[in-house]
């Protein structure tokens, strides 16, 4: 029970991972949160990475989880640019008010 | 015995501060609890003995984009009220399908195993006596130096763009004008003034602005403040 393996981080990581879709699925609203909640997708996928990474002994799952570290850093900086951008235009962040393209 | 009941800490406070993140009334709280929970994580990456990796994930996350999510948590002037309509309308939902995602995930779980040559698939076996962080210098640069080029790259056009889209142009923005600074030409003229005669006969004197207006004596207001 106290010895660590890889079927704890994997259990973390799919509970993070259900919380972040979980977290998308209720703040339907918050553009924000929403960010919120795919940062932490990324974090569990991340997770386990390493967890696989410590456990087979290789260090490409570290390598790769720095690559998603990243790709997130950068996905955060320009959602967070539009969403700043899309704040000044229209006054809201809601997502149901993005309806610009429905037609 | 002690990694154990640490890990257990760890992931209880990353699970719960995530459930936190997403359930919380205010997204600067959110925001809070999010770096509450990349600090546990990355203390989930020390115990595995990815050191390197838990440091960056400080560094990057906490420092930069928790801090960038607040600032724009802060900057925009949103009601949070009306953000939290249709939180429980769309909670059965989510719950459904998170639950459906979770169940499929303890199934792989359940019933995946290793490969029975699993030790001779591995790219790069850690090597021994040699700290994680040179481990990952040794192959980062090495094995995989156009993957760390293309992710410099794809930081430089994430920076890039998110200049370019908040840049606000102001009309009174001085902008270089590079036609015409290529079109100069690269000699200087020396002018040699007369002696004695100064230099505003050779017209190479630069004319002075127009005067500004004058400032409006203090008092005129009437002393209403």
């Amino acid at each position: 029970m106290l010895t660590i393996g890889l079927g704890h981080y994997l259990t973390v990581g799919a509970i993070l991972f259900v919380l972040g879709v979980l977290g998308i699925f209720m703040n339907r609203k918050n553009v924000i949160v929403i960010l919120m909640s795919v940062e932490l997708i990324l974090l569990a996928v991340n997770l386990n990475f390493v967890a696989f990474s410590a456990q087979l002994g290789d260090l490409t799952g570290q390598v790769f989880a720095m690559f998603i570290l990243t790709v997130a850093a950068a996905e955060a900086a320009i959602g967070l640019a539009i969403v700043v951008i899309y704040y000044r235009t229209r006054g809201t962040i809601e997502v149901d008010d993005v309806s610009a393209l429905k037609g | 015995m002690i990694a154990g009941l640490a890990f257990y800490l760890f992931a209880f406070i990353l699970i719960a501060s995530a459930v936190m993140v997403v359930t919380s009334r205010n997204p600067v709280y959110s925001v809070l609890y999010l770096i509450l929970a990349f600090f546990n994580a990355a203390a989930l990456f020390l115990i595995a003995g990815a050191e390197f990796l838990a440091m960056i994930l400080v560094i990057v996350y906490v420092g930069a984009v928790a801090v960038l999510f607040l600032f724009v948590v802060m900057m925009l002037d949103v009601d949070f009220v009306r953000m939290r309509e249709g939180f429980q309308r769309y909670l059965p939902v989510g719950a459904v399908i998170g639950g459906i995602l979770f169940l499929e995930l303890l199934l792989v779980l359940g019933a995946w195993r290793f490969a029975a040559d699993v030790g001779d698939l591995r790219l790069s076996p850690t090597p021994e006596g040699v700290s994680n962080t040179e481990a990952l210098g040794r192959i980062i640069y090495t094995d995989y130096i156009y993957l760390f080029q293309a992710s410099g790259l794809i930081l430089l056009v994430a920076m890039i763009g998110a200049i370019v889209l908040t840049l606000r142009d102001k009309p009174t923005a001085r902008r270089q004008n590079v036609a015409e600074q290529m079109a100069r030409s690269a000699e200087v003229v020396m002018a040699q003034p007369a002696l004695g005669a100064g230099i505003r006969r050779e017209e190479i004197l630069r004319r002075l602005p127009p005067p500004e207006k004058p400032a409006p004596k203090p008092g005129e207001h009437g002393g209403h403040h």
